[in-house]
C-alpha cells in the first residue's frame, strides 16, 4: 500500500530524512516513535507529498507520490491528514469545515456532503457541535474535527501526526476507540505518536526513528518487550519515567 | 464680521447637488471594486512571484501609497495627456483612485495572507484540494476578515479623495459645488452644505460596513 525506499529529505542544508526504507502492506497500523525533531513529522509531509524530497521514491497505492506527472490533489483525496497542532478552519462551522471537502473536491451534491459530514462527526462525538464554530470548541473537540475532516474524504490511508497529544486524558480512550475501528474496518494507517501506551496497543509494527533513520522497527511486543539498539533502549527508559 | 448668509442659492441646487453625490459615489464604489481586483493581484505577485513583474507590483505599491494621491490623479489627466493619451474626466478619476486604492489594499492584503498560518494550507491541501480551492475556500475569506476594517477605511477614504476630481474638470460633488459657488459667490454656504453631505455619506459607509461585518463574520 504505502512503499518507501531509499528516502533522503533536507530543508536547506538540514537533512532530515536519512535513507528511510519502509513497507507498509494494506490493513497495518504502524506507530512511529522517536524523540523531538527526529523527523517523524516531516516523514508523513513528505508521504503526503506537502513537502518535496531529494532523493528515493514513494509509492502510495501503485502511484509514485513525487513524480512529476503525478496529480497530488488525487493522491491526497485517498489519504487522510491529521497534523500535531490543530487547524480546524475557523470561518466555517464545524459541519461545514467537514463536508467541504466532499462537496468541491469529491463533487458530492450538498445534501449528500452534508450526510456524510454529519456521519462523520457522530463518529468522532461532535455530533451535538454541528453548527458551532471551532473557537468554541476545546483543543482535543477541535482535533476529533480534524479526523472527522479526513474521514469524510474516505481515504484508503491515513496519516496522523500526534493526533492525541493535544487531547483531554478522557477524550484519549474515544480516539483509540476511533483508530481501533479504523483499522478493524481495514484501514491503513500511520501513526507518529508519543504515547507507547498507544503505540503498544493499536499497531501491528512500531518504527523507532532516530536522527532521520529507522533505528529499530519491529512487531510492538517484541520492539517493546525486547529493545535491541541502545538508543531505544534509551528512549524507552526516559518516556517510561 | 458683515458677511451675510444666504443658504436659498443652495437649497435650490440641491437636487444637483444630490445628483452629483451620486456620481461621486459611483466612482468610488467602482475604484474600489477594481481596487480590490489590482490589489489582490499586487499583493499575490508582490508574495508569489519572483523577476521584473515582482518590481512592476512593488514600484505600484511604492508610488501609489508615497506620493501624494493629487500628482496621481494629474498623470492620468495631465500626465497622459502630454503624450496625446485623453480620458473623460470620469476615467481620469476612476483610473487616478483605482491606482490609488489597489496599492494601499496590497499592503493590507498581504499582511492578511501573512497572518494565516501555514497549517491552514497544509490541511486543505491534505484533503485533496487545489491551490485555487485552498485560496478561494479557505484563505482569502479569513484574509478578507483580516483586511475588513482597512478596506472600509480606504472606501472612506476613495469618497473623500474623489473630491480632487475637481481639479480635472471632474463634475462630482465638489466639482458641482465648485461650479455653483463662483456661479453665485455663495462660496461658504456650498461648500458647507457639502461638507455636511460628504459627512452624511461616510456616515452611512461605516454604518452599512458594521451591518454588512456582523452578517458576514459570525465566528
Ligand atoms: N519547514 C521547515 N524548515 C526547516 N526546518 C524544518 C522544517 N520543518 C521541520 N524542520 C526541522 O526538521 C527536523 C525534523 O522536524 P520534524 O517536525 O519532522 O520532527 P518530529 O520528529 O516530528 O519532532 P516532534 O516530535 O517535536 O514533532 C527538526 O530539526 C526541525 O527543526
Ligand atoms: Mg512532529
Amino acid at each position: 500500500m504505502i512503499s518507501i525506499s531509499n528516502l533522503y529529505k533536507s530543508y536547506g542544508s538540514l537533512e532530515v530524512l536519512k535513507g528511510i526504507d519502509l513497507n507498509i502492506p494494506k490493513g497495518e497500523v504502524l506507530s512511529v516513535i522517536g524523540s523531538s525533531g527526529s523527523g517523524k513529522s516531516t516523514l508523513l509531509y513528505c508521504i503526503n507529498g506537502l513537502e518535496p524530497i531529494q532523493k528515493g521514491q514513494i509509492i502510495v497505492d501503485d502511484i509514485d507520490v513525487h513524480a512529476k506527472e503525478t496529480n497530488l490533489n488525487s493522491v491526497r483525496q485517498n489519504m487522510g491528514m491529521v497534523f500535531q497542532q490543530w487547524n480546524s478552519f475557523p470561518h466555517l462551522t464545524v459541519l461545514e469545515n467537514v463536508a467541504l471537502a466532499p462537496k468541491i473536491v469529491s463533487k458530492l451534491s450538498k445534501s449528500d456532503a452534508l450526510e456524510v459530514a454529519e456521519k462523520q462527526l457522530l463518529h468522532v462525538g461532535l455530533g451535538d457541535k454541528l453548527s458551532q464554530y471551532p473557537s468554541a470548541l476545546s483543543g482535543g473537540q477541535q482535533q476529533r474535527l480534524a479526523i472527522a475532516r479526513a474521514l469524510a474524504m474516505e481515504p484508503k490511508c491515513m496519516l496522523f501526526d500526534e493526533a492525541t497529544s493535544a487531547l483531554d486524558p478522557e477524550l484519549v480512550g474515544e480516539v483509540l476507540d476511533t483508530i481501533r475501528l479504523l483499522a478493524d474496518e481495514g484501514m491503513t494507517m500511520i501513526c507518529v505518536t508519543h504515547e507507547m501506551g498507544f503505540a503498544r496497543e493499536v499497531s501491528d509494527r512500531v518504527a523507532f526513528f532516530h536522527e532521520g533513520k529507522i533505528e529499530e522497527i519491529n512487531q510492538a511486543e517484541k520492539l517493546f518487550g525486547s529493545p535491541k539498539s541502545k538508543y531505544l533502549q534509551k528512549f524507552l527508559s526516559k518516556v517510561k519515567t | 464680521m458683515d458677511y451675510n448668509f444666504h443658504w436659498r442659492p443652495v437649497f435650490k441646487s440641491l437636487p444637483d447637488l444630490l445628483e452629483s453625490a451620486i456620481l461621486t459615489l459611483e466612482v468610488a464604489i467602482l475604484s474600489m471594486i477594481l481596487g480590490i481586483i489590482f490589489g489582490l493581484a499586487l499583493s499575490l505577485i508582490r508574495i508569489h512571484v519572483k523577476g521584473p513583474l515582482k518590481w512592476f507590483a512593488i514600484s505600484w505599491i511604492e508610488l501609489a501609497r508615497n506620493t501624494p494621491a493629487l500628482l496621481q490623479l494629474f498623470f492620468f489627466g495631465f500626465g497622459l495627456g502630454a503624450f496625446g493619451i485623453h480620458f473623460s474626466p470620469f476615467l481620469i478619476v476612476l483610473m487616478g483612485l483605482t491606482f490609488n486604492n489597489s496599492g494601499y489594499l496590497a499592503e493590507n492584503f498581504r499582511g492578511g495572507f501573512n497572518s494565516i498560518p501555514d497549517t491552514q494550507i497544509r490541511a486543505s491541501l491534505s484533503l485533496g484540494m487545489n491551490h485555487f480551492q485552498t485560496y478561494t475556500r479557505i484563505i482569502i475569506p479569513q484574509v478578507l476578515r483580516v483586511v475588513y476594517h482597512p478596506m472600509t477605511n480606504q472606501m472612506v477614504w476613495a469618497v473623500l479623495m474623489s473630491s480632487l476630481g475637481m481639479l480635472v474638470g471632474f463634475r462630482e460633488l465638489s466639482g458641482e459645488t465648485q461650479f455653483f459657488a463662483s456661479k453665485t459667490y455663495r462660496i461658504f454656504e456650498y461648500f458647507a452644505a457639502t461638507a455636511v453631505i460628504y459627512y452624511v455619506i461616510v456616515k452611512i459607509i461605516l454604518g452599512a460596513a458594521r451591518l454588512m461585518a456582523s452578517r458576514l463574520f459570525k465566528y
